[in-house]
């Protein structure tokens, strides 16, 4: 068990690195606490496999470094890291069986026989691979490959951190469902530091108690699944987490006051307009956006049913608003005027929250 | 729905069909009818039943030739599907130094089969040839030409150096196709790189190597050119391989019943063996 400190690790697959782009991964420097439910989550080729490469020792990292608690493990294998990896695609190994699939982590290191039956059962239950043991992992379908590499992943005991990149890609959405509520459950159990990498917010969202927003190779924001919802450090997690995604509206600042299109924004205290300049928004959540008798005048453009809420999306001039109304209420046509909860509208400048 | 016979399809494969004819079926049929007769030229024929069949199963001369094929076969098969294993997992995986590699190891499998042995019959020889002279200088008693085993020396060396290729060639097609994944799970769950060779290695190279042992093992049950450029079939008969002999029979001393006779012994064999390899090196998979 270890706490994990990355110290401004950078990661690039070129030779010599010259531009922004040729970094998989840019400068990050970050802690995970020992025992905690981490997500790794961002669109496909922001860089999350490099990053849980690098924890886990596969890679390299081009500069900086990485400690378990206080020990630099940057140069160390994953042998020596001890650590466990799930991987997106299954990987079995064609000619054992289930059992020996399983039990092939622990006799790689030496662990007596006995605990070793005990754990592969153990392991074998929770994944309902129990009744399998004896078959030939060649023979399964994809789901059950993918449950063998999983429980290669947990059957170790001992490990500083599991790690698992998008484990559950290949698997039906049910199995998927209840997988998922397994892991959560294990983490409950045995406090091992997990990293979950996904692509999927509500995978991310209902795993873990830290989520680590990615986007292009950079750490956006790290956050409870309610801080990403109520303060998105970046308009790119207002957009990313959230169905449908944040309202982000070109805005300006006078002396302090949000201004929309002309149109007065009320947001909580002043916003600070100091430092330069560059592209300024604001950003409200559809949740957070109401119909109401004043406010910014739109014309309602379509509304479509979500089961107990409706999304019903408006447009100021050129500019899209979107709203979740629920069931039951009232809406009104044609013309409306919409405002935003003060309590939940931010203000972006380059991107980033301000306010 | 119902299917329907559509007759019309027999006129789309009539085209194989009669090119199978042919260069395969109508050859084949005038061996089987020169095999069950006799003729003394003139296209006069006398019906010989299955004696030449009996005659080639019971002389000695086909069973010394089938046995030495046998030997040979085997030889060359236990040295050339591991070495070829052993050079496809040492070659780089990636970089310059790839194609190289690749270059280099599929010249050999590029020169004509009779210049072949040609390169080895000079390269041997004992008075002048690099290998010949330099064994004899290092004080190998060396002479292809006279000694039954260094004449089998030779003959394995030049096919080992031909066709290791091919092994090595196709095991490396089948390494790169490992998914990276494999190996990377490997080092996670802490395996040997003995582990990493029996558990992921071999079993994802079970298929290519099937077919690298059962292509070996056809060509070398067949071999001709080279090693009758080579040797001659000599000394005496030493390195006389089946098709050698065949070749002497049919056309050295025109016994076009026995030799037909063998022929078509000679061809059941290899299709009883390339059946019984197949069958054996597959079996775990219909499991
Ligand atoms: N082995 C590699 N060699 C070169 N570039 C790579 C390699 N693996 C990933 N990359 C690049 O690094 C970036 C991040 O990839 P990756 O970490 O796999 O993203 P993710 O897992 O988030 O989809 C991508 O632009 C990808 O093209
Ligand atoms: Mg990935």
């Amino acid at each position: 068990m270890a706490k994990i400190t990355l110290d401004r690790l950078r990661h690039s697959y070129m030779p010599n690195p010259q531009g922004a782009e040729d970094w998989a991964l840019k400068e990050m420097t970050q802690e995970l606490e020992d025992g905690g439910a981490y997500a790794l989550l961002g669109p496909s080729g922001c860089g999350k496999t490099t990053l849980l490469n690098l924890i886990s020792g596969l890679l390299r990292p081009t500069v900086g470094r990485i400690l378990f608690d206080d020990a630099d493990v940057t140069g160390a294998t994953p042998e020596q890291r001890n650590i466990a990896q799930v991987f997106q695609f299954p990987v079995i190994y064609d000619t054992m069986t289930v059992y020996d699939n399983l039990a092939f982590p622990l006799r790689n290191r030496g662990v007596p026989a006995a605990e070793i039956d005990k754990r592969v059962r153990e392991v074998g239950a929770m994944l309902d691979l129990g009744h399998m043991l004896k078959k030939r992992a060649s023979g399964l379908t994809a789901d059950g490959k993918q449950k063998i590499s999983l429980g290669r992943g947990l059957v170790r005991s001992d490990v500083n951190v599991i790690m698992f990149d998008e484990p559950l890609t290949v698997i039906d959405p049910h199995l998927k469902w209840v997988l998922r509520s397994k892991l959560k459950e294990l983490h409950h159990r045995i406090r091992r530091t997990m990293i979950y990498v996904t692509h999927d917010q509500t995978e991310a969202l209902t795993f873990a108690d830290q989520v680590v927003v990615m986007n292009n190779g950079e750490v956006v924001q790290v956050g409870t699944p309610v801080d990403l919802f109520e303060r998105p450090a970046h308009t790119f997690v207002g957009h990313f987490i959230g169905s449908p995604g944040m309202n982000v509206l070109p805005c300006s600042l006078d002396g302090g006051r949000v201004d929309f299109m002309g149109q007065p924004v009320e947001t909580l205290g002043t916003v600070q307009a100091s430092s330069g300049n560059g592209k300024l928004e604001l950003g409200v959540r559809p949740e957070f956006t109401r119909f109401d008798s004043i406010g910014i005048p739109v014309e309602i453009v379509k509304a479509a049913d979500v089961g107990r809420f409706r999304i019903v999306e408006t447009r100021h001039r050129e500019h899209r608003i979107r709203l979740l109304v629920p069931e039951g209420q009232p809406m009104p046509s044609g013309h409306a005027y919409v405002r935003f909860d003060p309590k939940h509208t931010h203000v972006y400048r380059d991107g980033w929250l301000v306010n | 729905m119902y299917k329907q016979l559509n007759q019309k399809a027999w006129f789309l494969v009539a085209p194989v069909v009669a090119l199978v004819a042919f260069n395969a079926i109508i050859p084949l049929m005038t061996v089987v009818n020169f095999s069950v007769q006799e003729t003394f030229g003139d296209n006069v024929f006398f019906w010989a039943g299955v004696d030449w069949f009996e005659q080639v199963l019971h002389s000695s001369r086909f069973h010394d030739a089938l046995l030495r094929q046998i030997l040979f076969t085997a030889i060359i098969l236990l040295i050339e599907v591991p070495l070829g294993l052993i050079v496809a997992l040492a070659m780089p995986r990636k970089g310059p130094w790839v194609s190289v590699c690749l270059v280099t190891m599929a010249l050999p499998l590029l020169i004509p089969w009779n210049v072949v042995g040609a390169m080895w019959n000079i390269f041997a020889l004992p008075e002048i040839g690099l290998m010949g002279k330099g064994l004899r200088s290092l004080g190998f008693d060396f002479n292809y030409t006279r000694q039954p085993l260094t004449a089998w020396f030779t003959v394995v060396l030049m096919d080992v150096w031909h066709w290791t290729s091919l092994v090595v060639l196709l095991c490396y097609a089948g390494l790169v196709s490992i998914p990276n994944d494999y190996y990377q799970a490997a080092k996670i769950d802490g395996a040997s790189a003995w582990s990493v060779f029996r558990y992921i290695q071999l079993p994802k190279l079970k298929r290519v190597l099937t077919i690298a042992i059962l292509l070996r093992f056809m060509d070398s049950f067949m071999i001709y050119t080279e090693v009758v450029v080579l040797t001659g079939g000599g000394p005496g008969n030493s390195t006389t391989f089946l098709s050698i002999d065949l070749v002497k029979m049919a056309l050295g001393q025109f016994d076009l019943g026995p030799a037909a006779a063998m022929s078509l012994i000679y061809f059941l064999i290899i299709l009883l063996l390339s059946w019984l390899f197949y069958t054996v090196m597959t079996r775990n998979e219909a499991r």
